[in-house]
């Protein structure tokens, strides 16, 4: 048993023994990331992580993350330490600032080892939009991560480290999560700082944790959450996120969403959700069928709203003030080739789609029926959560695909997400555990809750976890 | 009588004078360094988002309240989405269908003294763009622009107003005293020349007797009251030159110069802006509460129109002394006081004529000066009472801006106090001895030769002979009166 | 399908200059996806409010008081061109 066999918890319980030492931590973790067998980094910042765990090693007390490391999802402005977003836009680009949620972590003693891969500025869900690589799922490398997160997702599977950050705008932490097989929480819309995360959708992005046990993804959360001055929409979060115990699940009842457990969900994966149902009922829980008929929309509602956000968010990149820019001698032209370059296709796509819906003409068939439907989304979940404390559904409809496999047709990419986007469009919690396996690939149980209820799910998460005890070791991991 | 009427609506840009900017807590500045008071958040570095600033949305209220608008019980922000170099995030955060500020008015007085009202269709807050400035820059050799951050992000709020308006001198009578407002209100420093304030015209012209409103054009971006006045009558007579020829009149943005007083096109909009518009995500909806917006009402200050038609009714002030006296808030302010003190014409004439006269040498404003409100109105009396002539009282003014002394001092420092009479009647005496052919014309019934007196006896005396006293004395001395 | 013209409009809209292949896969992959959307221009959403923020929060206000900033160095350090301490930009026409 290696170093990096162990949990965050266990990692910073053997630190605070003085069992190790955070440098001996970073340097056995270091090992993996520079190796990188799965792709997973973008940056990697030794020497950064290395003073720092000799600054932390030196501190009379350990903070509370005791100096244990961490991946950072690229997506996420750190001072002085390349931040791509998965875009050749940003190539070599180091931000002046560094993103709340990562310096909270910092503070409490995190430390940041490199960054993840990821599709481009978000957009994708196999990590293959990213402009620098392909990341390998650490259970089968002929196959994708998932995605957006798909560095985050892998480099946490193939125990390169602890835990990691992710966002999650349609589901790009819970859905790498489920394919990598870990564990990948989605706060509740406003629970985490934005201030920092480059933006994709503002009225969805959230960042959550990644790790291979509930406990470390509650932990992680504890320190991230919290009203951040900087962000308007960021919340107090009401109480404090509480390390998970519970071993049984009685009193609680789950619906199953009916809509997410028909057609287009793999039969290995219905199978073994279908099993983690019983798993539920066996630990005290009442398992009823539920229906969230709007839920079927959530697509289309997504790819507008998602796409038109984008289209204003990412506008802001012209090579002007940062970022790579090509050589233009007039305005137009700065724009447009800028533009036309360096973004990738998908990115191109949905700026397209998405100024489209929001154009002279078209705004009231498409963003304001949009912003109509999410309506009716809010509604249905309230309504669900009157009648049931959590929701269950797959939380990919299939296992990892094969690298290339979806990449021709963008709207077969899009329906990987098909049972997270309703939980984003709602804005509530979501966390993805995995539950077992189809075909020797990590199958993801969604589970969801009403806004703030992330101890409920950490909890419950934490009973079928302990019931199921699923390995989380790819079987190809060197031991 | 031109067959026509134009039919003129302005849209103003003004700069709230904070201490930061409306989304970042970067400091205001006017002068500095380039891009020396930026942020990650004001350069729209990735990942940034936006933070009301509490008091540009107090300072908006307080304008929207002076316009009796109605204020709106909750406004949300918008995206106006445009590719510019001076628009960091191509986006500027804005609002579209629920401004803070909706539907009022405002009423100007015109010169005669008629009343001018300006329907206002809303005011709301954004922020403004960065300096872009065209010459100098360069690229790769080639010619270019360059960017300073510093003004980027600077509250802003635009006042809309109804199509109301019918020549250019009332647009310029409306917009002095909109900006008198605004001074007094405090929020902004309305400098045209720095660009805290601006101006755009819409002008079209109709035929007379006609509803129907014609194509407009969108006069842009004066610098100053007089030549957005020149520059709209100027633009009404090119339409009517056009529509009289048979024209017709294409919406574009046009440009007046001033030096050669024409009209130019600045851009056809042809390719027609689509601005995108839709709901700020990264801001939540401001509810002003209702207690708030009363005690801002409550606070306001007396506004110069309705002063101005005070100072006229009940303090007995010409029109030119109340539109003179309300130009700033410190001005007025002075005046007050010094009429509290004394007789207000006497006090109005003495602070807008002789003070500010004197003190134009070394550049201050009347309440920069050591003479005080209460100094002025000490001065009023003493002439009042005769202790001194309006010479002499001319130069007890130079004596207190000099020294601060108060006026009695002065007179006393100086000598300046007039004469009594009996020292005086020696004088005149003398004088009228000395000038027997001025004497007859005086019995001769020829009264003008008085003044001969009156500037001989100044001359002998140093002016501390008081006139009336030197009319007097002269036909005591001459008629036996 | 949307054609040609809608395609060219937005990209010029959004300030993205597409090849000729590029448009044509633009204007084929867009129609594919807007033809899913259109589920939602069928739904009979009438009385409904449209939602912005999941969050019912309001008056989100910040105090005006000045924060430190960038010093020059840091705000031109990542920019492409600069001419005595201001970004440059090409000409426009």
């Amino acid at each position: 048993m290696s170093l990096r066999d162990l949990s965050a918890v266990e990692q910073i319980a053997a630190l605070e023994a003085g069992e190790t030492t955070s440098l001996e931590l970073v340097d056995a973790h270091l090992a993996a990331v520079e190796a990188d067998d799965v792709e997973a980094f973008l940056a990697i910042d030794a020497e950064g992580a290395r003073a720092r765990a000799r600054e932390i090693d030196a501190m009379p007390s350990r903070p509370a993350l005791g100096g244990v490391p961490i991946g950072i999802k690229d997506a996420l402005s750190t001072r002085d330490v390349v931040t791509t977003s998965g875009s050749r836009m940003l190539e070599g680009f180091r931000p002046v600032y560094t993103a709340t949620c990562v310096q909270r972590l910092q503070d409490a003693g995190a430390i940041v080892v490199g960054k993840t891969n990821m599709d481009e500025f978000a957009m994708g869900s196999s990590t293959e939009n990213s402009a620098y690589k392909n990341t390998l799922n650490p259970w089968d490398h002929g196959r994708v991560p998932g995605g957006s997160s798909g560095g985050s997702a892998a480099s946490v599977a193939q125990r390169q480290v602890p835990w990691s950050l992710g966002s999650d705008t349609g589901g790009s932490i819970r859905q790498p999560a489920a394919l990598c097989g870990i564990v990948g929480m989605k706060p509740t819309y406003g629970a985490v700082s934005r201030y920092g995360l480059i933006a994709f959708a503002s009225s969805l992005d959230q960042v959550g944790p990644f790790s291979r046990t509930v406990a470390d993804s509650a932990l992680l959360l504890k320190h991230m959450v919290g009203r951040d001055p900087m962000d308007s929409t960021s919340l107090d979060w009401p109480g404090e996120i509480a390390l998970p115990t519970a071993t049984d699940m009685s009193g609680l009842r789950v619906g199953v969403v009916e809509e997410l457990m028909g057609e287009g969900i793999e039969p290995g994966v219905k199978a073994a959700i279908e099993a983690s149902l019983r798993t539920m009922e066996d630990l005290g829980a009442t398992v009823v069928p539920i229906s969230l008929p709007t839920s079927l929309s959530g697509l289309a509602t997504y790819y507008v709203l998602a796409p038109a956000e984008c289209s204003s968010n990412l506008a802001r990149f012209d090579g002007i003030r940062y970022g790579p820019s090509v050589d233009a001698d007039n305005l137009l032209d700065q724009y447009e080739i800028t533009r036309g370059d360096l973004f990738g296709p998908e990115v191109k796509r949905r700026i397209m789609l998405g100024t489209f819906a929001l154009a002279s003409g078209y705004y009231d068939q498409y963003y304001g029926r949009a912003q109509k439907v999410r309506t009716l989304m809010v509604q249905e979940f309230a309504q669900a959560f009157e009648q049931v404390d959590l929701l269950a559904s797959p939380t990919s409809p299939s296992v990892a695909f094969p690298l290339g496999d979806r990449t021709a047709d963008p709207y077969a990419m899009y329906l990987a997400d098909v049972c997270t986007i309703p939980v984003s469009l709602a804005g509530v919690p979501a966390i993805s555990i995995p539950c077992g396996l189809s075909d020797g690939l990590p199958v993801g149980l969604q589970l969801a809750g009403p806004a703030f209820s992330e101890n409920r799910l950490f909890d419950a998460a934490h009973a079928i976890e302990q019931a199921i005890a699923f390995d989380t070791r790819p079987p190809g991991l060197a031991t | 009588m031109s067959a026509y009427e134009p039919v003129i609506g302005v849209e103003i840009h003004v700069q709230l004078s904070t201490r930061t900017k409306m989304f970042c807590g970067c400091e205001l500045s006017f002068g500095d360094p380039p891009n020396t008071h930026t942020c990650p958040v004001c350069l729209a570095h990735p990942g940034v988002l936006p933070v009301v600033n509490e008091e540009a949305i107090r300072r908006a209220l307080v304008i929207g309240l002076a316009l009796g608008c109605e204020i709106a019980p909750r406004s949300i922000f918008h995206r106006k989405n445009y590719f510019y170099p001076d628009l960091p995030k191509a986006y500027q955060v804005s609002q579209f269908d629920i401004p803070i500020c909706g539907r009022g008015e405002f009423t100007a007085i015109r010169e005669d003294g008629s009343e001018l009202t300006v329907g206002i269709t809303r005011a709301h807050l954004e922020e403004d763009a960065a300096k872009l400035t065209h010459e100098g820059g360069r690229r790769a050799g080639a010619e270019g622009s360059v960017v300073d951050f510093n003004r980027g992000g600077t509250p802003l709020v635009e006042i809309v107003t109804e199509p109301d308006l019918r020549s250019g001198s009332d647009v310029a009578t409306f917009l002095r005293q909109l900006r008198q407002t605004l001074l007094f209100l405090g929020v902004s420093d309305c400098s045209m020349e720095e660009g805290s304030m601006r101006a755009d015209a819409n002008v079209s012209i109709r035929p007379v007797g006609s509803h129907e409103l014609g194509t407009k054009t969108e006069l842009k971006n004066m610098n100053s009251f007089r030549f957005l006045e020149r520059g709209i009558e100027a633009e009404i007579a090119r339409q009517e030159r056009i529509l009289s020829e048979g024209g017709r009149i294409s919406q574009e943005t046009v440009h007046y110069e001033p030096e050669t007083g024409h009209i130019t096109s600045l851009r056809s909009k042809e390719e027609s802006h689509d601005y995108r518009y839709f709901p700020e995500p990264d801001l939540v909806p401001v509810v002003p509460d209702p207690a708030w917006v009363e005690s801002l009402r409550a606070e306001q200050p007396e506004l110069p129109v309705p002063l101005r038609r005070r100072m006229v009714a009940e303090m007995g002030l010409s029109a030119e002394d109340a539109e003179v006296l309300t130009e700033s808030p410190e001005l007025v302010e002075y005046f007050m006081q010094a009429a509290a003190l004394a007789d207000p014409k006497a006090c109005a004439n003495w602070i807008r004529g002789e003070l500010r006269a004197q003190l134009r040498e070394t550049g201050e404003e009347p309440w920069q000066s050591k003479v005080t409100p209460a100094h002025v109105a000490a001065l009023v009396d003493l002439l009042a009472a005769g202790t001194v002539s309006v010479p002499a009282a001319k130069e007890v003014l130079a004596g207190m801006i000099q020294t601060g002394d108060q006026p009695a001092a002065v007179v006393e420092s100086k000598g300046l106090a007039a004469m009594d009479d009996g020292d005086l009647a020696a004088i005149i005496a003398e004088l009228v001895a000395a000038n027997p052919d001025q004497a007859q014309q005086l019995r001769d019934g020829k009264d003008k030769v008085l003044g001969f007196f009156v500037g001989q006896a100044m001359k002998q005396t140093g002016g501390r002979a008081n006139p009336q006293s030197v009319q007097k004395l002269v036909r005591e001395a001459v008629l036996g009166e | 399908m949307i054609d040609e013209s809608t395609v060219n409009h937005v990209a010029r809209l959004a300030r993205l200059r597409l090849t000729p292949d590029e448009q044509q896969v633009m204007r084929e992959e867009l129609s594919g996806i807007l033809e899913h959307i259109d589920a939602i221009r069928a739904m009979d959403l009438d009385g409904v409010e449209p939602t912005t923020h999941v969050i019912a929060v309001e008056n989100v206000l910040r105090p005006d008081v000045p924060r430190p900033g960038l010093s020059r160095d840091d705000a031109l350090r990542e920019a492409a061109d600069v001419v005595d301490g201001s970004f440059g930009v090409p000409r426009m026409d």
